[in-house]
């Protein structure tokens, strides 16, 4: 036990001594957070609660039989059986105590965390799958994240929470269906500095509709950037030359809504736009500068056109506000990329140099080719 | 909604006080009476990028000269397949221009023809570059030699003896037409490679613009830019001098810099002067035939001519070298800026598609140079040595009674000139006295006037219908002139207000206090950390680019020359603004966005300490009330208009 920590930073050292993140001790959120930092990207900071974590709490507990038995035989068809098996294992696993080891780590981590602010800092508190523990992993953020969280007593039951959240009736359904065993099933989460976000969306490193490795296109709306991610709004949409970082297209979206922090309810509130801040860009020539900056920087580092998540905190002074939540290999394209790009391939290839090419040049300028 | 032109040119009264100014010009440059209905059918762009000021009679010669060549180089010699040359009109003092295009049935015939020989310099453009360095130098030369004295009282003895046979008289008219001649074959060289410069950038223009859709023309422009170029060598002297002076010791010798006289005395007496001296005079032969203006202005100072321009420069580059600040250019940056960018782009093409783009960008990269550096051969060396001859003659006719200023025969047309010279060597033939001093005086100060006024009123900014979309190459690269342009002329821009929308010429973000320049003499206004706002801008402007933090043009495309000039000293550029330059105001706080080509005035920005804004308004206006007033700028020595650098 030992060996494998509770705790690890999203800025602290693998603890395995390795170049890359433990994927199967941090789940798959955690680990893209930490890549991301020790890529030198500014990912709001936070640490990660590991499968170790879990592995103990639920020893401690003595639960493990239980929820073998409980699983054990269970007809994924029988709806009411699932959500009976599931809201007692979540039961269980809320109401247990953290183990006193656990949770010391755990109080430190966040103290650590606080520490770094001059006054205390809310947080999000989101579960971190492992691969196919639960379905839907890489928009795990959706059901169990729980934001604008302040104080260890809260931010504890909201970790339990997680950890319940591989029993929902969903989950145990779609292990059934996957013929995922349960043996093993475990769940980081990530504990993370709350984005205050003026502004957010998402940015892909090539241009979706034709497959121009040479352009990232934003897309970008005011508040939180889950009502862009979920297409609840038309964003802003910016297409930015990726090499020479100026816009080439822009297209003012209607974005009739932004969702923002409601510190009071600790969660989110669906706020209306006012016109006339629907018929601007919600983010300045600077900030679209900084985002295409930091997305060609990620597609940099993992090789591959990316798809990343960023906000705008508007706590962080201007010039260090720019936040990226989330970066993962953009999937459409590239999986088909030379397909794409074939697609995208002019009707008059312009291969060839010299006299040729430049009369034909000249006459496809004037329009007369 | 209905189709929006700009105004004939045939419903334009002229300024006050300018009626019958077509009078000064030849009539072959005019909007003839009975020709409105042809020429309503042409879309005409105003030149003011080359000709940003009322061009007087004799000046005519710079664009009839110039625009005829490129449109010889196109029309006769390389059969561009679709594109003639430029046709050009003078209407209230401003030129303007109508691409002429090639009939539909002509084009496929032409293409075999340009290829063999536009093919044949691009096989040879080393080979036949030199060669026209030669050419270039030795009309140069030939310019230099002519001299324009007066008549003596009686032929030389030793003329008789010899059995020449004809008198100072006929050298002086054969003189006169050299000139002339020499200076229409430097523009006919002038044009020999520039238009293949242009068509090999815009093949690889048009390549990046299909494989990479959107590209910033600024992208293309960065990749083929040359960072070593003979016309940035006079600013890059004047450093090189600078530090020299550091070295040698000599720094508090140039306190007088406006009296160039007594300041090289000083120098050439210091102990070790005398090597500062033969480094300055390397450097100003042939580097100081360099213009504060264009080219194409009678008053165009040249560095050559008013020593007290590099001394003065000079001495500014000490004084920032001695306040620990750097003078060069980011050359090295300039390198690896290009070649990341190559780099980037490369990288996401085909195999295939690398081969065409390294091929064509090669090919530009070679031609390239030319495009920048035949500016200082003919524009700034050959021009300068034909207005030195010009004002030569029209000194040495002043003193014959001719007229009463120094600078009378400019109002004259070239051919008229000649009439006057004949008149004169007439006199001196006869023993009479000449009829010009009882004709010209009067008829001089009359089309002063008439030039004045017309300088008060700006010209369109194009005359007539618009064609719908604009594809003429020439047009799009040189003048920028696009479509868009077009629409920002006709109101038609979507700006919002105190923003300014131009092309993003050169990259970067700049914030700082705005300084019009509407004339080269206003360049000592100009602060460090000003924000340069002109119509246009020249070359030789160079010396002045190092204070400050971005430039803002009205006129210019992606390869006029402030686009170049700024991308070659690194700093943020929109060129092409419309209106910018009238509508800003010196102290004003500007945000530039080379990479988005917008200006915006930051209404609340209190600008603190900026002691000279209200100096460079009262400049601004000054030079605004003064415009039209030429007789006196021109009498008090030789006043510039701001001007560009030409590519045409």
């Amino acid at each position: 036990m030992t060996t494998t920590p509770y705790i690890q930073f999203f800025d602290g050292a693998n603890s395995d001594g390795s170049g890359t993140p433990s994927h199967e001790l941090l789940g798959g959120k955690c680990a893209s957070l930490v890549a991301l930092t020790q890529a030198g990207m500014p990912v709001p900071p936070g640490f990660a609660i590991t499968t170790a974590s879990y592995d103990a709490f639920i020893a401690a507990a003595g639960i493990e039989d239980d929820i073998h038995v409980l699983l054990a035989g269970l007809d994924s068809d029988d709806v009411a059986e699932v959500d009976r098996v599931s809201a007692q294992l979540r039961f269980e696993i809320e109401s247990r105590p953290v183990p006193s080891d656990v949770r010391a780590e755990f109080v430190a981590a966040y103290h650590s965390l606080q520490e770094r602010f001059s006054e205390p800092v809310p947080v999000a508190v989101r579960s971190s799958a492992t691969a196919e523990d639960l379905p839907d992993a890489s928009f795990a953020g959706q059901q169990d994240t729980y934001l604008w969280l302040t104080g260890i007593e809260d931010v504890t039951e909201h970790i339990r929470r997680c950890w319940a959240s591989l029993f929902t009736s969903r989950a145990i359904t779609y292990r059934l269906r996957n013929n995922i065993p349960n043996e093993g099933l475990s769940m980081a989460v990530a504990v993370q500095k709350m984005v205050n976000a003026r502004a957010a969306g998402v940015a892909i490193t090539m241009d979706p509709t034709t497959g121009d490795r040479s352009k990232i296109v934003i897309e970008s709306s005011y508040g939180l950037g889950e009502l862009v991610v979920s297409g609840l709004v038309t964003p802003d949409n910016l297409t930015v030359d990726k090499i020479m970082l100026m816009v080439v297209k822009r297209a003012v979206g209607s974005k009739h809504a932004e969702l923002v922090p409601d510190p009071a309810n600790a969660g989110l509130v669906e706020l209306e736009v006012s016109a006339e801040r629907r018929v601007v860009l919600s983010i300045s020539e600077t900030e679209i500068t900084a985002i295409a900056t930091i997305a060609k920087k990620a597609e940099k580092h993992f090789r591959c056109p990316q798809d990343i998540e960023w906000a705008l905190d508007r706590d962080l002074p201007e010039g260090a506000n720019l936040l990226l939540l989330q970066s993962r290999p953009e999937t459409v394209h590239s999986s088909g990329s030379s397909a794409a790009r074939a697609d995208a391939a002019p009707a008059t290839p312009a291969t060839g140099f010299g006299i040729e090419s430049i009369t034909r040049s000249l006459l496809v300028q004037a329009g007369k080719a | 909604m209905t189709e929006k032109s700009f105004p004939s040119p045939y419903d334009q009264a002229p300024a006050v006080g300018a009626e019958g100014w077509k009078d000064l010009y030849a009539y072959n440059l005019v909007f003839q009476e009975n020709r409105r209905e042809v020429e309503e059918g042409k879309f005409w762009f105003c030149d003011s990028q080359h000709w940003p000021t009322v061009t007087k009679p004799f000046e005519t010669i710079g664009f009839e000269f110039a625009v005829s060549c490129l449109g010889q180089y196109n029309t006769r010699h390389l059969l561009i397949p679709p594109a003639n040359g430029i046709e050009f009109r003078i209407h209230n003092g401003y030129v303007f221009m109508s691409p002429v295009g090639v009939p539909e049935a002509e084009i496929a015939p032409r293409v075999p023809e340009f290829m063999a020989r536009a093919g044949h310099y691009f096989q040879n453009w080393e080979t036949l570059l030199e060669q026209w360095q030669g050419k270039i130098r030795g009309t140069i030369d030939e310019l230099g030699a002519l001299s324009f004295e007066a008549l003596p009282d009686q032929v030389d003895i030793n003329d008789v003896t010899s059995g020449k046979g004809t008198g100072p008289n006929n050298d002086l008219l054969a003189r006169y037409d050299e000139l002339i001649a020499l200076t229409y074959r430097a523009w006919q060289y002038h044009f020999e490679f520039l238009n293949l410069g242009y068509v090999a950038y815009l093949d690889f223009f048009s390549f990046c613009k299909e494989v990479f859709p959107g590209i910033p023309d600024q992208a293309v422009a960065k990749m083929v830019q040359g960072v070593d170029m003979e016309l940035f060598r006079p600013d890059d002297e004047l450093k090189k001098l600078a530090k020299l002076a550091i070295e040698l010791g000599l720094t508090g010798l140039f306190g007088d810099t406006e009296n160039p006289e007594a300041t090289l005395a000083g120098l050439a007496a210091a102990s070790a002067g005398s090597e500062w001296i033969v480094a300055w005079n390397e450097a100003k032969d042939p580097w100081f035939n360099f213009t504060v203006g264009n080219g194409f202005y009678a008053h165009d100072k040249y560095w050559m001519d008013h020593l007290e321009l590099p001394l003065g420069y000079i001495r500014d580059y000490i004084g920032r070298l001695q306040s620990g600040q750097t003078i060069d250019r980011p050359v090295a940056e300039l390198v690896a800026e290009r070649d990341r960018i190559t780099e980037e782009y490369s990288e996401l093409l085909s195999p295939e598609q690398l081969a065409a783009f390294e091929g064509k960008l090669g090919l530009a990269r070679q031609v390239y140079p030319y495009v920048e550096n035949h500016n200082f051969y003919i524009e700034h060396w050959t021009m300068g040595v034909f207005w030195r001859k010009a004002r030569e003659l029209s000194a040495m006719l002043q003193q014959q009674g001719f007229w009463a200023d120094a600078d009378g025969m400019f109002f004259l047309r070239r051919d008229e000139v000649r009439e006057a010279l004949f008149d004169y060597v007439t006199g001196w033939a006869v023993g009479a006295p000449a009829i010009g001093p009882d004709y010209w005086p009067g008829e001089v100060e009359r089309r002063r006037a008439i030039v004045d006024a017309l300088q008060q009123q700006r010209p369109q900014p194009a005359l007539n219908t618009p064609p719908a979309v604009i594809t003429e190459p020439f047009t799009l690269m040189l003048w920028g002139i696009t479509s868009d342009q077009i629409k920002n002329w006709l109101g038609d821009s979507d700006a919002p207000e105190g923003e300014f929308r131009g092309m993003a010429a050169s990259s970067g973000v700049a914030e700082g206090p705005a300084r019009v320049i509407s004339s080269s003499d206003q360049l000592s206004e100009v602060r460090e950390g000003d924000i340069l706002v002109a119509p246009v801008t020249a070359p030789s402007w160079g010396p002045i680019f190092g204070k400050i933090r971005a430039t803002v043009t009205d006129i210019g495309g992606m390869m006029s020359h402030a686009a170049i000039v700024c991308r070659e000293y690194g700093m943020p550029a929109v060129t092409g603004t419309g209106t910018a330059s009238a509508q800003i105001t010196t102290g004003q706080w500007l945000r530039v966005d080379g990479n988005n080509g917008t200006v915006t005035i930051v209404p609340d920005h209190v600008v603190e300490g900026h002691g000279a804004a209200g100096h460079g308004v009262e400049g601004h206006r000054h030079d605004l009330t003064l415009a039209g007033d030429a007789a006196i700028q021109l009498e008090d020595a030789l006043d510039g208009p701001v001007l560009e650098g030409s590519h045409a």
